[in-house]
């Protein structure tokens, strides 16, 4: 590679004489300057107004704010459905991705449920909320659940809808790598499937596991279109009170506070995905 | 190795028989685990679809069936205070062609160039483009507020959402792009290119990205996919795109139908458009062969 970009800049001299010392980082610097506009500033003004106060002083009060009870509340929300959603998604994602990996590889099925997993992963929002509705809500076609509002369960039902697919779509990969031979060797050695999964297979894929429910917490916490248009009156979670103090009439004054949520959100993520990676790379030791 | 866990293996040649109808009961388990699975999941899946079609179906009387609510998508107004429905079925798909354009406009050559000229950029290309996963939509939309106010001076339509919506999608369409580019030998392409007397630019347009299509074809469909089902930064920054106006609409009108056909409506579009790409696919793949 780098002698073949010593001989390319090697002989371009003869031919480019017309249009010397243009660096070719130049090329990319439309790209990287909207990336700054739209995705680095937003976030820089998010992180320095949280230490700002409405009249634009430098104040560590809107962190304080973190801190109390209230806001508190939202924050243990937010972790609640968040921590239970992951875990239904992963644990019936895990169930499901294994009954598609023992079947055909070629099969209808795993095509048909892989395909779906891909578009109803993404498949989040506002319509999801009514898709539920209709089917469990107070005039359910299906059953009028009592439980339809209450929070986390009612919630964490309609969000299972995309968290499932999306645990599908990231553990496959990791039960397809377990080779038949480990189960054929352990077999051989005498152990039984409980000895199998507990000493072979379990230990494999806990890396996987583990990274992909960290990966649903995250999807999770940052969510918020289904569970406003699931109800819009009560806040539960940070993204919900996000936007009440955004959107409320004395909107102005809580901006900083908005900010400061959104600090709290961004460390929280932060936090969560890296371990999401790093669980990743433990992952990849053996499943490639 | 074979050798002797065979010889250690011969004394037990009567019970060896088992493991093969072990192995069968084994089988018949699972497929039985499988199909329970399946089913469950798949009603799971299916359940919430249906009742929304149905749903949309409903007549006047319970129980009833009307195709009104599919005939109000293209009339539905409700006057309070909210566009029509269709201008906003209209901004929508307007925005999914403006993002999909711009997307591909600013990463493809980016994405290409970095590849063949600037591969230390690399990393940090991946990681910004990445990065959207990992800041919420609710967190950007905090940020953006300052931003789209002077975006608000130049122009008020919510067209202007574009310029976020590409952020948005940069990481599902990133990795469409990478997987198309890394299906390919982009390096040794463009110096045969180049060792013919190729542009730059003819390297890019006619040589690595007629080999990407399918990874451009995905990034359209995923790009699109999102546009159309974006609510978050549209409704705090009081722009109406489609999401915006079926919740306001079931605010003041719960349970109205329209909103039901619409959703359902929006969803086949979004089956159909994947449809068709990835029969796209599989079509060229067949003439490559």
């Amino acid at each position: 590679m780098a002698v073949a970009a010593t001989t390319r800049t090697g002989v371009r001299p003869s031919r480019a004489g017309r249009r010397p010392s243009v660096p070719s980082w130049i090329g990319t610097v439309p790209f990287f300057g909207y990336v700054g506009i739209f995705l680095l500033l937003p976030t820089g003004i998010v992180v320095w107004d949280a230490f700002k106060n409405p009249a634009g002083k430098f104040t560590l009060s809107g962190l304080t704010a973190l801190g109390n009870a209230q806001v508190r509340g939202f924050f243990i929300g937010s972790f609640k459905l968040s921590l239970i959603s992951a875990l239904v998604g992963a644990v019936g994602g895990a169930i499901l991705a294994y009954a598609i990996a023992s079947g055909n590889p070629d099969g209808v099925i795993r095509r048909l449920y892989l395909s779906a997993s891909g578009v109803l992963a993404q498949f989040g929002g506002v319509t999801l909320a009514f898709a539920f509705l209709v089917l469990l809500g107070p005039a359910g076609l299906l059953l009028h659940a009592s439980w339809y509002y209450s929070f986390p369960w009612g919630i964490t039902l309609i969000y299972a809808y995309f968290q499932i697919p999306l645990m599908v779509l990231v553990f496959l990969p990791a039960i397809d790598g377990l080779r038949i031979q480990w189960r054929e060797a352990s077999e051989s050695l005498g152990s039984s499937a409980w000895q199998y999964w507990r000493y072979v297979g379990g230990p494999l894929l806990l890396p996987a596991f583990l990274g992909a429910l960290l990966l649903l917490f995250a999807n999770a916490l940052s969510a918020f279109a289904t569970i406003q248009a699931w109800e819009d009156q009560i806040a539960y979670t940070v993204p919900q009170q996000i936007s009440t103090s955004m959107s409320s009439e004395v909107g102005l004054a809580n901006i900083n506070y908005a900010d400061a949520l959104a600090l709290g959100m961004v460390v929280l993520v932060a936090i969560v995905m890296t371990g999401y990676a790093l669980m990743q790379r433990r992952a990849a030791r053996w499943l490639r | 190795m074979a050798a002797i866990t065979s010889v250690g293996e011969t004394p037990l040649e009567g019970p060896a028989k088992r493991p093969v109808g072990m192995q069968a009961r084994r089988r018949r388990r699972l497929n039985l685990f499988r199909y329970v699975v399946f089913t469950v999941f798949g009603l799971f899946f299916v359940l919430p679809l249906l009742a929304m079609a149905r749903w949309s179906l409903e007549g006047v009387k319970v129980g009833s069936w009307s195709v009104t609510a599919w005939r109000q998508i293209a009339s539905y107004n409700s006057n309070e205070g909210i566009p029509p429905l269709i201008s906003t079925v209209e901004i929508t798909l307007e925005l999914a062609v403006i993002t999909s354009a711009v997307m591909l406009v600013l990463v493809v050559p980016t994405m290409i160039w970095i590849r063949l000229r600037v591969r230390w950029l690399a990393r940090t290309m991946e990681f910004l483009c990445l990065l959207p996963l990992t800041i919420p939509a609710i967190v950007l939309v905090v940020g953006l507020g300052p931003i789209y106010n002077k975006i608000a001076h130049l122009s008020l339509s919510a067209l202007m959402l574009f310029w976020v919506y590409v952020v948005l999608a940069m990481p599902y369409a990133y990795r469409a792009l990478a997987a198309g580019l890394n299906a390919m030998d982009a390096i040794t392409l463009s110096e045969a290119a180049r060792s013919l007397g190729a542009s730059w630019f003819t390297v890019i347009v006619r040589v690595i990205v007629p080999n990407m299509w399918d990874g451009i074809l995905n990034a359209l469909l995923l790009t699109s996919a999102l546009v159309l089902g974006e609510f978050t930064i549209a409704f705090l920054l009081l722009y109406v795109n489609l999401q915006v106006e079926l919740y306001s609409i079931s605010r003041n009108t719960p349970n109205a139908g329209v909103i039901f056909s619409t959703s359902v409506a929006a969803l086949l579009f979004a089956f159909v458009l994947l449809l068709l790409l990835s029969f796209a696919g599989r079509l060229r793949r067949g003439i490559r062969l």
